[in-house]
């Protein structure tokens, strides 16, 4: 446990470094924010009827999208483990006497977790004093909050498991680019991140619905502003529950496989 | 022509790596089908956007994102120039005889992404067929003209993006909200936009003139063939942006290496 903890921190440590990066990306992600609101700002005002997705929702929504990019996004991977399975380095991994399924996804929670906390409180606390019509709300109430810091820490779990099948792929492909460049932008899209998912129509919600995507961002995101709460809420809790459950017992035995059979490339 | 070989030695280099060739031109393509649809979802629901179809969105969006592409493509050079001055390849470039803006553009090329091309004459296509109107020899030439102005205009984009290395060394991320951001941007037209936002796109880095301002030319919503003729004014962006290049050429210290 404690070698787990130890990769953790170490990963944690290194990834504060970047911090001016982290600055230029605040920047970036604010315009952004801006520009996605402002083109739902001209759909809400040309709809006439009520959008199924209140307008300060749908900032809540917005503001949290980009508050939390760098601990949802599926295209972003840990290009030195990646170029490690194409190049030969995985081999000192494996040499490794310790379950190399859990050291990475530490590896993995550490660097998502440092880039993610660098930026998401300015991102936050800024969106919290914007103009009225861009101004991130609080939770409606303290039950909406605890459920949202659940399914959020569930969420990265999600990420992770979800991550390491495209490592997996890699040790069978030996390129990364076009599997994660498929996964990552499929996964956009079926988590809500190009268009919220309640404002897609029925029959696309209910394609959405069946993929474990829509549990990394588009539940976490709408239990904060109470879009979704009560017995709803506690429900699907569950189903993310077991989501994270299959995708981690799958990943352990696929990887297992994988690397009974790995070729080392390179040296 | 140099420039030719330059072409035919990437394309020989790209195809030693087939499979990945396939993935990433298939996950190009996954990129704009999703963003496209995004689009058209967001119509399903609202039915318009001001005062705009989805037939004249989509008109917009198809050559912007055909701009794009052609952009992502031969420019692509300038998107990854800030490695080369960290790590000192912008030496080599100088030591060569040829021209510096010639050897960029030479030095890559992303042909994968020129599959959004022909998703953008997909989406053109649902555009025609959506907006049901008779067209005149001058509207298309106008859409020609708007695409080659959008390509010269995100080239002279990626360009300024490159020439800011010359002095920060490091690329910005914020020549980001330009370059990626400016795509998104104008793939709607920017009169749903706040007032400043639209000026700036007009004024400062002319997307105008090859979004809203023409647009209103070729969807018949303007009859003044002065409209017609904005994107040739996105051209003429492209002057300033060499300028600055070469300023940031004579004033490159070497990192060394």
């Amino acid at each position: 446990m404690i070698t787990y903890t130890s990769i953790f921190r170490m990963r944690f440590i290194a990834g504060l470094q970047y911090r001016a990066a982290a600055w230029a990306g605040i920047a970036t992600q604010f315009a952004f924010g801006f520009m996605h609101l402002m083109i739902f700002q001209a759909f809400y005002r040309s709809s006439g009827t009520a959008p199924p997705m209140e307008w300060p929702q749908l900032v809540a929504y917005e503001w949290l999208q980009q508050a939390f990019l760098a601990l949802i996004m599926l295209w972003w991977q840990d290009g030195d483990l990646l170029s490690g399975i194409t190049d030969g380095n995985a081999a000192y991994e494996l040499c490794r006497p310790y379950d190399l399924y859990t050291f990475w996804c530490m590896r993995l929670a550490a660097v998502r977790l440092s880039s993610a906390a660098l930026k998401f409180s300015p991102v936050l606390i800024v969106s919290l004093f914007l103009p009225r019509a861009y101004r991130m709300t609080l939770p409606p109430n303290f039950a909406a909050f605890g459920l949202f810091l659940i399914a959020m820490t569930l969420s990265l779990t999600l990420v992770i498991a979800l991550s390491m099948l495209v490592y997996i792929l890699t040790f069978v492909t030996l390129s990364s680019m076009g599997s994660r460049l498929l996964v990552g932008v499929s996964a956009d899209f079926m988590m809500g991140a190009i268009i919220p998912i309640p404002l897609m129509p029925v029959w696309a919600q209910r394609i959405v619905y069946c993929f474990p995507f829509r549990y990394v961002q588009d539940l976490p995101f709408r239990l904060y502003s109470g879009h979704i709460s009560g017995a709803d809420a506690l429900a699907q809790i569950g189903v993310q529950i077991a989501w994270v459950a299959a995708l981690i017992l799958f990943g352990r035995w696929a990887f297992g496989r994988v690397m009974r059979r790995v070729v080392i490339q390179g040296g | 022509m140099i420039y030719f070989k330059y072409l035919r030695m990437v394309i020989r280099t790209m195809l030693q790596y087939r499979l990945n060739l396939l993935l990433t031109t298939i996950g190009q393509f996954a990129n704009v089908f999703f963003s496209f649809a995004g689009i058209y979802l967001l119509f399903e629901r609202f039915g318009r956007l001001d005062d705009w179809t989805f037939g004249e969105v989509a008109l917009c969006y198809g050559i912007v994102i055909a701009a794009w592409s052609l952009t992502e493509c031969f420019a692509r050079g300038f998107d990854v120039f800030q490695g080369s001055i960290r790590q000192g390849t912008f030496d080599r470039v100088l030591l060569r005889p040829r021209n510096t803006v010639l050897q960029i553009l030479g030095s890559n090329f992303e042909f994968p992404r020129l599959i959004k091309l022909v998703w953008a004459f997909a989406v053109l296509g649902i555009a025609v067929n959506n907006l049901n109107q008779v067209w005149s020899v001058l509207q298309v030439v106008t859409v020609c003209l708007m695409i080659a102005s959008g390509f010269l205009i995100f080239s002279g984009v990626f360009i300024l993006g490159a020439t800011v290395c010359f002095w920060t060394v490091e690329g910005l991320e914020v020549v980001n909200i330009f370059t990626d951001g400016g795509k998104e941007l104008a793939a709607y037209p920017l009169t749903i936009y706040s007032k400043s936002i639209r000026r700036f796109f007009t004024f400062i880095i002319p997307f105008g003139c090859f979004n809203y301002l023409p647009l209103m030319y070729v969807i018949g919503r303007v009859d003044d063939a002065l409209y017609a003729l904005t994107p040739l004014l996105g051209f003429v962006f492209l002057l300033p942006c060499l300028l600055l290049w070469r300023v940031g050429v004579r004033h490159y210290v070497s990192t060394g290496n």
